[in-house]
């Protein structure tokens, strides 16, 4: 089957119950696994549904599971992951399938309205617009996340979001670490108890997979940690 | 599926967490229990210590020391990371945690022969 | 997990870190030379100070180990609500009830 001239490619087609169908597809000096899904959809198989937009990594809907790890396909070069002239394509994980490689990305996007990762102003339109310090402390941390592109790799990459549904996940709890440091938010409580509840950032176990799997090379374990001081400080002093 | 997204060592820490503390709170009724008889049955206890004494308990007593440190440590390296102002250096926070739990079980295990 | 049992996880877990040091430390020491009940009561029986550690080490775990395992049992096994919290107040209970009777047992006279 695959040789120096074409690999073959198992694309995930249905959607939670469904099985992996084999292409083959013709090897190019320059080719991102996007590129592969293309081709098959143009080219063998009209019939196969994924998502798309930007194709330069800014929008975050290309993401998908190859070779059982969660990237960003349109940045992905298809020879950082051949395996003896084979991948696997799969719908990521943790969201439901609506049809072959495309999931419903809404229980993803719901969660960060849960976080409270939402802004609360400080000053209405008529005031003068608010100098920030790049170099502040707060503005340091809150800068930290604020490259994330919605692509759910790191939703898609973390065991506690599979054992616990209720997880709002790394990406919500790492925007919510934003917004809490961000000096033009108004409402930290909001945010310090958003983020404390059942499915709050107190599940996380540090496994650090979002932190190895982000495209953009972010941390939200780190911010995760910064929430769990911050309620934790937060609590003792209710407490006194 | 391969789980290409688990390989990397903070992922393995967890697992050792996790086992630790579920094999430790398995043990912990037991180790409760042989004690309980201390007080009207010392003689069950001392039957209990002379069955300990063989190789393969002193092995799984190793085993316990073992899962005992590296639970602390692990631990004591989630606390920092979660509640001191500290980022860097986690695989080596992990590894170093693993080295010394290896460490303290072994000086129990020579101890103990 | 919520944040007031996260706090109680993690209050449990820095009274337990010096004790387990202890713990290990009487552990190393102890087994030179084989142990022995009349050895290990010898040292503990009637002692307040050995009741008032191993008391405290054994509320402790009684507390971390039933948090701990709720976690597990929720991811794990799937337990969720009334059940989940049934199991964690039945591991409290029966580590609190063992622990203290054996920490009466080596302490009492």
């Amino acid at each position: 089957m695959a040789n120096e001239t074409h690999m073959s490619v198992s694309v995930w087609r249905g959607d939670a119950v469904g099985s992996f169908q084999p292409f083959e597809v013709k090897v190019e000096d320059n080719q991102t696994v996007l590129d592969v899904v293309a081709w098959i959809q143009q080219y063998a198989d009209p019939t196969l549904s994924y998502r798309y937009a930007c194709r330069v990594g800014m929008c975050g809907s290309c993401a998908m599971m190859v070779n059982g790890t969660p990237r960003w396909t349109c940045r992905t070069h298809v020879k950082k992951v051949l395996v003896d002239g084979h991948m696997q394509i799969a719908p990521l994980r943790n969201l439901p399938v609506i049809k072959d490689l495309a999931t419903d990305m809404d229980p993803f996007f719901d969660k960060w309205v849960a976080a409270e990762g939402v802004h609360h102003p400080t000053l209405t339109r008529n005031d003068p617009i608010e100098a920030l310090d790049p170099a502040a402390e707060a503005r340091v941390e809150s800068a930290a996340g604020i490259e994330c592109i919605n692509c759910s790799v790191c939703y898609a990459a973390c065991d506690t979001v599979a054992n616990n549904p209720d997880f709002l996940g790394p990406a919500a709890l790492q925007r919510a670490w934003s917004v809490y440091n961000d000096s033009k938010n108004a409402d930290k409580q909001a945010v310090l108890d958003a983020v404390s509840g059942v499915g709050g950032c107190h599940n996380c176990h540090s496994q650090g997979s979002c932190a190895v799997h982000c495209p953009n090379a972010l941390n939200p374990m780190n911010a995760i940690a910064g929430l769990k001081r911050e309620t934790a400080r937060n609590f003792f002093k209710r407490r006194s | 599926m391969r789980r290409g997204y688990r390989n990397h060592t903070l992922w393995v820490a967890y697992l050792l967490h996790r086992l630790s503390g579920v094999a430790l709170a398995l043990f912990l009724p037991v180790h409760f229990w042989v004690l309980s008889y201390a007080l009207n049955q010392p003689e069950h206890l001392d039957g209990f210590l002379r069955w300990s004494e063989m190789g393969i308990v002193k092995f799984a007593e190793f085993g316990l020391v073992f899962l005992l440190a590296a639970h602390l440590f692990g631990g004591l390296r989630l606390m920092a990371l979660e509640w001191l102002p500290w980022t860097s250096g986690q695989k080596t926070a992990a590894a170093g945690a693993v080295a010394a739990s290896t460490l303290i079980a072994g000086v129990f295990l020579m101890r103990a022969i | 997990m919520t944040l007031g049992l996260y706090m109680a996880q993690r209050i449990s877990a820095l009274i337990m870190a010096p004790l387990v040091l202890l713990h290990i430390g009487v552990m190393i020491y102890a087994i030179q030379g084989g142990l022995s009940a009349a050895e290990i009561l010898g040292r503990t029986k009637g002692s307040i100070l050995w009741f008032a550690v191993y008391g405290t080490f054994v509320a402790a775990v009684s507390v971390h180990g039933a948090i701990g395992l709720r976690t597990v049992l929720s991811e794990w096994m799937g337990l969720r609500g009334g059940t989940l919290n049934a199991a964690a107040w039945a591991i409290f209970a029966l580590l609190l009830v063992l622990g203290m009777l054996a920490v009466h047992g080596v302490t009492a006279r």
